[in-house]
């Protein structure tokens, strides 16, 4: 299994989940049906011309139903942000596989998935509405809860507890390692160049190569630099993870955000930007870092409030290994690879777990708050949210893609303070990609449906899709695609002492052949040639019988035959030789008139030859025999005359090389 | 020749002549050489050699010489070139057999030494300045040289072969001026042989099938009608013509950037009256790919008397590409006259589509093209300026991805330009240049919009932003005025509110090269609509003032000098106050500006404080003229400390302003003329004087007199001078001549001259100025200072002494020894 992430963008169907008692959202109104019916009204509130389901937030996972999960041996882990749905894939599917992911994806991961946790966990929710699930009301409620597919598989969020037993079942691997995969692939991850520890994977055998490109960046931004050359040869190039806003350059988007950031502050106003802990935070402060003395807001406090605000920011300083080059070089001077180290020190950005407690003792207004969840659904998000968005001197700044920032904005209606979307994706864009596959030249791509064609809002943009030669391969949710290669050939083994009692004949120059007799052992894909075993003693009738079953070291060792039969010469070999006819078998025959005794002195004179096809036919016509040579077979077919046939085998097999 | 060199050349061509005596560097030799131009320019050469018989020896030793450097020996080809340039001296060295055995095929020419690049250019160098008269003709002729310029024209020097190419149309000129002179294009069969010769020559050229040959044929022909203007050029065009026109037969043609070249030349040299040219030329047109004919379209619209029939061929030619643009991108049939001429090329689309850098390519060296036209007298008219503003907002829109075109081709195009930066410049360019003429207002929105777009627009990079800021600033001051009012137009009124914000953010941006631009562009709306109204209102409404302020401080020099000049024009217009308390803000300012040219480390915002200060001061700026006498003390205080010499250079600006105030203007033809007729009356010079003094403009003025910086001291002695002039009628100042006050002013300034400059002048009395400036004799150092500062060195004598000196050949070695 490629990657497990979880599709968040259920959660934007809920209602957010203060922290503090928000009066304005328990105020909302139930909703009700046109005919006035109000039986839905405790599931779902009204605001401002949206309704939503006033219930614990769920999640969209990943498709259970086309394969039975049990029966995945392995998953691979492409980055922290696929992995979110792993504990309800290991702890509910009965899954007994094998995790492979990479240390700071892990981490990172665990860090993500602790933050979902605690921001749900925390505000616990008595109420759990299910009411709405069912089909037939669901097809009376309006957009979009109307149109949310597979509602019933929504789940809750999992538990902690959950989370670790998930954890427990990865195995941790680094760049460029080769691990087998029960003898039958190897696979390997490959630096992808997006996150700490994002990697793409190699899944090869001796003959076959499938890349798997999954959240790739070719920017240059905090971890190592994407791997291309590995990715050459490839026969299929499994490519996803494209920015999820290909129109919108990062290094724009950051201008952006910055220039916003400063107008907002020097009013006099809050800046909030939702954001996960980890990833585009780390660059968004180096930035900032360098931004805030030229605009002049070294005196305004950065915020950043997450329960993993701490171990994120620490755990970026000590995946040295997994970093860029320059950020590398740091670690060696010794200095800590991120400056925001530095802005910690000189009290600048500051970072808490929660609002409650210290924060509220240091808080102080104009600010800058990083804080999650990017949904506004849930989290220290949801309180600024309703803290600021009544003062058109604030702004809320979307950076992260994963939302639509109008959707996550709807239950904040109406909403006085200023949205600014700057999505920040440093994944690759169409061009990238059409420079990618031009470096690694992949036979054959396979892709998700929607990189085939423009963006339906932009169809007349045909530089929004993947275009390469032959034409991607697409692929459709719950689609089964056959990927267009076959396994051929197997690598195997022989044993040295096997390998000892060989003798090739050179049958053209540099090319050699050897006979060889063994016993082919095959062993968790693995497959080795043994010396047979010794010939156990013949008994007797017993080989007639069981002739089918006899293994090879007990047949009768014929010669291989190599090389092609020279009609002309064959034919006048037939013409001249008179031995062919010595005791021809014609006169013992009663069905065949007596070949006339001239013949006797000179072989056969009445040969015929007819090219065909693929070869030749040589007819013999008094001898009623025909001999078809062909470039890969010869039959000599000749009625009731095994000794004639024998003779012009023999003949045959002197045209051709035996070892 | 003086007679300290005429000692000193023996020496110095022994030097030359020995081959152990490596000489110090190039530049020497070509010094040497232009000394030698000189010499003989001005008198004749056959007396140096004469006079000189060391010259006529080292020529000689070069010829023997085996072992000599390529560059001596280039530079003795040279040498013996610019001496055989007067006919007498050639003479002169043919009786010794010299030339042909420097410029023979027994000189270097078969030699090792030819396969140095430097010693085939000095040949050809030398033979190029010796090419003078007849006799230097024939001499071309028995040495063989021609033969071995036409294989030189390959050379894989492009130095020589270029080189090579020049001389080929000098001989050829030398040749036919004698006899083309009074005559009208005369046969080619009359033409001298060596003419001859080279015209056959470039015939078999233009007929080879190799490229190359063809492209040196062509080019000497370029260079034939770009620079001999002699009647028997028109002969040569007439004999090659056909020629030429046979280029065009071929498929593809050879050499096209050439034959454009050449066909230009010939057009721009040939009388209107020549239907074969302009045949030929229309034929090269429409013959030429798109790209290829684009530089011809344009040379033809700028002939002066071109037939109209070829000027819309080319200008079709050149609006094919935009109006393949807007007939792909077209939603509905476009109006009637949308450059329908050029529209449907096939040839064009073609090449739009066939790669995004041929596409680009045609695209931008269209846009160029018609940017260059559009201002000329010649332009073509009627201008389709609608149908342009239509094709270069379209352009722009496909660029940034904003167009939706339903078309194939519009979509192909689309992807292909989508986030070009070359295109997007260049059509933004072209878009300012369209602001000159005036188009229906539904256009001009759609321009306004599309660049506003722009504006905003994250995508842009900086170098877009900044011609979109120039071409936005271009539409907006060609804005049309309403009638009956002073003010902006209801439409202009709307686009800068929307703009205002954009503004504030760009001044945000983390990029310094944005926030410079925006500064800019700030500047400029400031400096022609600060006294609007309009613009005033939406201005102070927005943060832009307030940002622009604390631009002072950015850590990029570029745009704390952008800031300053902003600030400066805002200040000027009282836009920098708020309405609260528009005093206490608007003397902020000064003290902002005084701060920054007090303690900014870079240059560049120092010297910009300087230019607003002036000009604050030339235009009676509120709180100059409050308190100047204060203002222009502190800010010569400031710029006498300062260590940029433009920022002192601008200083005495600043204070020449004054003195004008004070005294009256200085001539308004040149601001530092000296003699002026006009003095000041005695009392007012006073009175002014004192002022003067008050304000320590003197002080400033004798120290920057000895700034170690020439310009310095050049300006502030034309300041002294004028002041003098100014002051000449005022006698009873004159008596203070003995003070003793003067006297140690005078020995104050003696010292400074000297380079002390750490004494004080103290205050000085009016009358004592008076006395030191009639005492300096500031005449005398203005004519010093006019003096290049090297002239001592530059001396020829200087150069012989030092070229000698390197070698040790001078007894005592005056090398310094920093």
């Amino acid at each position: 299994m490629l990657d497990c992430g979880l599709d968040m963008t259920s959660t934007l169907n809920f209602l957010p989940l203060p922290l503090v008692q928000s009066p304005r959202l328990s105020n909302l109104p139930g909703w009700s049906l046109k005919d006035g019916n109000a039986f839905l009204d405790k599931e779902l509130k009204e605001c401002s011309g949206h309704v939503f389901v006033d219930s614990v937030p769920e999640f969209c996972l990943p498709e259970t139903e086309l394969i039975d999960l049990s029966t995945v041996d392995v998953i691979l882990i492409s980055n922290y942000h696929c992995m979110m749905a792993l504990p309800y894939i290991t702890e509910h599917t009965g899954f007994t596989g094998t995790v492979y992911a990479t240390e700071p994806t892990v981490q990172i991961g665990r860090l993500l998935m602790e933050e979902l946790v605690n921001f749900i966990e925390r505000v616990p929710k008595a109420q759990s509405a299910s009411l709405w699930k069912n089909k037939d009301i669901q097809r009376l409620l309006p957009s979009p809860l109307k149109d949310a597919v597979e509602v019933s598989t929504w789940r809750r969020c999992y538990t902690m507890q959950e989370v670790n037993s998930a954890l427990s079942k990865i195995q941790l691997v680094g760049y460029s390692q080769k691990i087998e995969l029960f003898g039958a692939v190897q696979v390997t991850p490959l630096s992808s160049g997006y996150a700490l520890g994002s990697s793409n994977w190699i899944i090869q055998s001796h003959y076959e190569k499938v890349s798997y490109v999954s959240g790739s960046s070719l920017l240059t931004t905090h971890p190592q630099p994407m791997d291309q050359a590995s990715l050459k040869n490839s026969d299929v190039l499994i490519l996803t993870g494209l920015t999820q806003i290909p129109t919108a350059n990062p290094d724009g988007m950051v201008g952006e955000f910055c220039s916003n950031l400063a107008l907002t502050v020097r009013n006099g106003g809050n800046v909030l930007v939702p954001c996960y802990p980890s990833g585009v935070i780390y660059d968004l402060l180096e930035c900032l870092y360098q931004y805030i003395d030229s605009a002049g807001l070294s005196s305004i406090p950065f915020y950043f409030i997450s329960p993993v605000a701490n171990s994120s920011l620490e755990f970026s300083q000590i995946f040295a290994e997994w970093l860029c080059h320059n950020k590398q070089t740091k670690v060696y001077l010794p200095e800590p690879p991120f400056p925001h180290a530095e802005l910690i020190q000189t009290n600048k950005l500051r970072h808490y777990p929660s609002i409650h407690g210290d924060f509220s003792n240091d808080f102080r207004q104009p600010c800058v708050v990083f804080t999650g969840h990017p949904s506004l659904r849930f989290g220290d998000v949801v309180h600024f949210m309703e803290l600021w968005g009544k003062s058109s001197l604030n702004t809320v700044i979307f950076t992260e893609p994963d939302f639509s920032y109008l959707e996550a904005l709807a239950p904040y209606q109406p909403l006085a303070m200023k949205c600014i979307y700057c999505p920040i994706d440093t994944r690759l864009n169409f061009i990238q990609v059409s420079k990618l596959l031009k470096e690694v030249q992949p036979l054959h791509v396979v892709c998700p449906e929607q990189y085939t064609q423009p963006p339906p809002a932009q169809s007349h943009r045909m530089d929004l899709m993947i275009d390469c030669q032959p034409p991607a391969m697409s692929y459709r949710r719950a689609e089964v695609l056959a990927l267009p290669f076959k396994r051929r050939y197997e690598k195997i083994e022989i044993m040295p002492e096997l390998a000892d009692s060989l003798v090739p004949m050179e049958i053209k120059p540099g090319i050699s052949l050897a006979t060889v007799s063994a016993v082919l052992h095959t062993k968790d894909n693995k497959h080795v040639l043994q010396p047979p075993p010794r010939p156990a003693q013949p008994t007797g009738g017993k080989k007639r019988k069981r002739a089918s079953d006899d293994i090879p070291d007990c047949k009768v060792l014929k010669p291989l035959l190599s090389g092609s039969i020279p009609v002309e010469q064959f034919v006048q070999t037939l013409e001249k030789n008179s031995q062919l006819l010595k005791y021809p078998p014609a006169f013992q025959s009663t069905h065949h008139p007596p070949v006339p005794f001239l013949l006797e002195q000179h072989g056969f004179s009445d040969i015929k030859v007819e090219d065909t096809a693929k070869g030749h036919i040589v007819l013999l016509q008094e001898a009623e025999t025909l001999i078809q040579i062909e470039e890969d077979s010869t039959h000599i077919i000749c009625d009731n005359d095994e000794m004639l046939r024998v003779r012009l085998r023999d003949l045959v097999l002197k045209f051709l090389q035996k070892f | 020749m003086d007679p300290e060199c005429s000692r000193l050349l023996p020496a110095l061509c022994a030097v030359l002549a020995d081959p152990r005596q490596p000489v110090a560097d190039d530049t020497c030799l070509e010094k040497l050489l232009d000394w030698f131009t000189t010499i003989t320019e001005a008198g004749s050469s056959l007396l140096l050699l004469q006079e000189n018989p060391c010259l006529v020896e080292l020529l000689s030793h070069v010829v023997r010489s085996q072992d000599l450097s390529s560059r001596i020996l280039s530079f003795s080809l040279r040498l013996a070139g610019i001496f055989a340039a007067q006919e007498n001296c050639f003479q002169y060295l043919q009786q010794g057999e010299l030339l042909p055995m420097l410029f023979g095929e027994v000189g270097p020419l078969g030699g090792a030494a030819w396969t140095a690049p430097t010693v085939r250019s000095g040949w050809i160098q030398g033979l190029h300045t010796l090419a003078q008269h007849p006799s230097a003709l024939r001499f071309l002729a028995a040495c063989g040289a021609v033969d071995t310029i036409f294989s030189l024209q390959g050379d894989p020097s492009l130095f020589v072969a270029s080189a090579a190419g020049q001389l080929l149309v000098h001989i050829l000129d030398l040749a036919m001026r004698g006899p083309a002179e009074g005559h009208c294009s005369p046969q080619a069969c009359d033409w001298p042989a060596c003419a001859q010769k080279i015209v056959g020559h470039i015939e078999d050229s233009l007929c080879s099938t190799a490229t190359q040959q063809v492209t040196q044929a062509l080019s000497v022909l370029t260079t034939v009608f770009g620079h001999c203007h002699g009647l028997w050029t028109q002969g040569l065009w007439v004999q090659l013509s056909p020629l030429v026109a046979r280029l065009l037969e071929k498929d593809p043609v050879p050499a096209s950037h050439s034959l454009v070249d050449l066909l230009l030349s010939v057009a721009r040299s040939a009388p209107s009256s020549d239907r074969g040219l302009w045949e030929t030329l229309a034929q090269t047109l429409s013959r030429l790919s798109p790209t290829q004919a684009g530089p011809l379209a344009l040379g033809i619209l700028k002939l002066q008397d071109c037939p109209q029939a070829l000027s819309t061929q080319a200008f079709g030619l050149l609006l094919q590409p935009l109006a393949c643009v807007l007939e792909a991108a077209a939603q509905a049939p476009g109006p009637p006259g949308l450059l329908e001429a050029a529209a449907g090329d096939s040839m064009t689309v073609d090449t739009l589509l066939s790669s995004k850098s041929a596409c680009v390519g045609l695209l931008s060296c269209s846009l160029a093209h018609l940017g260059l036209l559009q201002p000329l007298p010649q332009r073509p008219s009627p201008w389709p300026q609608a149908p342009l503003l239509g094709a270069v907002v379209t352009i722009l829109r496909l660029c940034s991805g904003s167009a939706a075109p339903t078309s194939d081709v519009g979509g192909r195009l689309c992807a292909i330009l989508v986030g070009c930066g070359r295109v997007q410049r260049a059509a933004l360019d072209f878009l300012g240049a369209l602001s000159q003429g005036t188009g229906p207002q539904e256009l001009v929105t759609q321009v306004l919009s599309v660049l506003l777009e722009y504006l905003v627009s994250p995508e842009s990079s900086s170098t877009v932003l900044k011609k979109a800021f120039q071409a936005t600033l271009r539409w907006l001051l060609s804005s049309p005025k309403t009638p009956g009012c002073c003010d902006l137009d209801p439409h202009t009124q709307l686009f800068l509110r929307e703009l205002l914000p954009v503004l504030q953010k760009r001044l945000c941006s983390p990029c310094w090269e944005v926030r410079d631009s925006g500064l800019e562009f700030l500047t400029q709306m400031t400096r022609h609509w600060g006294g609007r109204a309009g613009f005033r209102q939406v201005l102070l409404a927005s943060e832009v003032p307030e940002l622009t302020k604390q631009l002072l401080r950015d850590p990029e020099s570029y745009v704390r000098a952008s800031a300053v000049t902003a600030t400066g024009q805002l200040s000027t217009w009282g836009l920098c106050a708020s309405p609260e308390c528009p005093g206490a803000q608007q003397k902020s300012q000064l003290g902002e500006l005084l701060h920054v040219l007090s303690t900014d480390s870079e240059g560049f915002p120092r010297r910009a404080v300087m230019q607003v200060f002036t000009e604050w001061l030339r235009d009676d700026h509120g709180d100059v003229a409050e308190d100047a006498e204060w203002f222009v003390a502190r800010v010569l205080q400031a710029a006498s400390r300062d260590l940029d010499w433009e920022v002192r250079a601008q200083g005495l600006e600043l204070a020449l302003v004054f003195l004008e105030q004070l005294l009256g203007q200085c001539g308004s033809h040149c601001p530092y003329a000296v003699a002026l007729p006009e003095t000041a009356p005695p009392g007012m010079l006073a009175q002014a004087l004192h002022v003067l003094c008050r304000v320590q403009l003197f002080e400033f003025a004798f120290r920057a007199l000895f700034d170690c910086d020439r310009a310095v001291a050049q300006k502030s002695c034309d300041l002294l001078l004028f002041l003098r002039a100014k002051a000449a009628p005022c006698g009873s100042l004159q008596e203070a001549g003995d003070s003793p006050n003067v006297a140690s002013v005078e020995a104050t300034l003696q010292r400074w001259q000297a380079g002390e400059q750490g004494q004080p002048l103290g205050y000085l009395e009016p009358r004592a100025v008076i006395a030191v400036l009639r005492s300096i004799d500031l005449e005398g150092l203005r004519d010093t200072l006019a003096e290049s500062s090297d002239h001592v060195e530059k001396s020829p004598q200087s150069l012989l002494q030092d070229m000698l000196a390197a070698v040790g050949v001078l007894g005592e070695n005056e090398a310094d020894c920093y």
